[in-house]
């Protein structure tokens, strides 16, 4: 089974590198950029077949690695 | 003082460790490969800087979770010294042995330079040797040392007197909240600090402000 982990910062917490990012689109001549915020993807592949599980197993690999929840949050997509 | 060095992949300062332990202790301390389940048993255990596992998904995120540093939480809870310089806080951070973490330096630029520390916590295990409010020099040299921690947090670190420096003078680099540069646990043996006391050891150095930040632990354990 696919699985697609999205984590973001959370809102509130500094992100210089988004704002490099939103900069940069300015200076391109994106007029209208309100904000940039950036993340990362992580896709999984795992050999569990039922959904529900997968998703237990990756909430758990979220919370002891993949994510630091101090600064981020994570969503998971399960790709089939 | 029996001290110990943890060595990841990558990490490229634990010569500096080295050197600084040997010289202040007077011995030369173990030298742990972080894939070793058990570290010996010493006073002090080190974290040098680096880049271990090419700071791949958070800097220190993946050296946290190694075996060593297992035993190191072990050692650490039952009150072993730990200290984390500069990529070894950001281990600590990940490791959830310290509060906070290191997020990308506010101008996302490398910094490598010399600033002011003042001492912000001089009853503390790893700055006796110190005054209160000294200043002292040390150098620099990270990605990502922007320390933050959530206001709650913040103010519970601050309330219990565990930032033991902070960057003084207007030297702050990276953007950390209210100037840190290092903090302690709640029990006042693990320090975490971004700055690198072991490199200002000797003249040939240009100081030796760093010393006291080993000196304070071997005056800690002779008391």
């Amino acid at each position: 089974m696919k699985a697609r982990v999205i984590i973001t910062l959370k809102s509130g917490v500094l992100d210089p590198q988004g704002q490099a990012i939103e900069g940069a689109l300015k200076g391109l001549g994106f007029d209208g950029v309100e904000g940039a915020r950036q993340g990362k993807v992580i896709d999984l592949v795992l050999a569990d077949t039922d959904a529900d599980a997968v998703r237990t197993r990756i909430a758990a690999m979220c919370d002891r690695l993949l994510a630091n929840t101090v600064i981020e949050n994570y969503t998971i997509d399960i790709l089939g | 003082m029996r001290s110990a060095v943890v060595v990841f992949p990558g990490s490229n300062r634990e010569r500096d460790a080295i050197k600084a332990l040997t010289a202040i202790t007077g011995q030369a301390p173990a030298v742990v490969w972080h894939q070793d389940v058990t570290i010996p048993d010493v006073d002090l255990i080190v974290l040098p800087g680096g880049f271990s596992y090419g700071d791949y998904l958070r800097c220190g995120a993946i050296a946290a979770r190694s075996p060593a540093m297992q035993d190191v939480a072990r050692k650490a809870a039952a009150g072993v010294r730990v200290l984390g310089v500069c990529n070894g806080f950001q281990i600590l951070t990940e490791a959830g042995l310290l509060p906070g973490v290191l997020m990308r330096n506010a101008n996302l630029r490398f910094i490598c330079k010399e600033v002011k520390l003042k001492v912000a916590n001089a009853d503390t295990d790893f700055t006796r040797a110190y005054g209160p409010d000294q200043i002292i020099r040390c150098p620099v040299a990270h990605h990502d040392g922007n320390y933050f921690a959530d206001p709650e947090t913040l103010a519970r670190v601050e309330g219990e007197g565990r930032v033991a420096f902070r960057y003084a003078e207007g030297t702050n680099p990276n953007g950390s909240l209210n100037d840190i540069a290092g903090v302690l646990n709640a029990e006042g043996n693990v320090l975490g600090m971004m700055p690198h006391p072991e490199n200002l050891i000797e003249a040939l150095h240009g100081g030796l402000d760093g010393r006291g930040v080993f000196e304070s632990v071997v005056k800690t354990l002779a008391a």
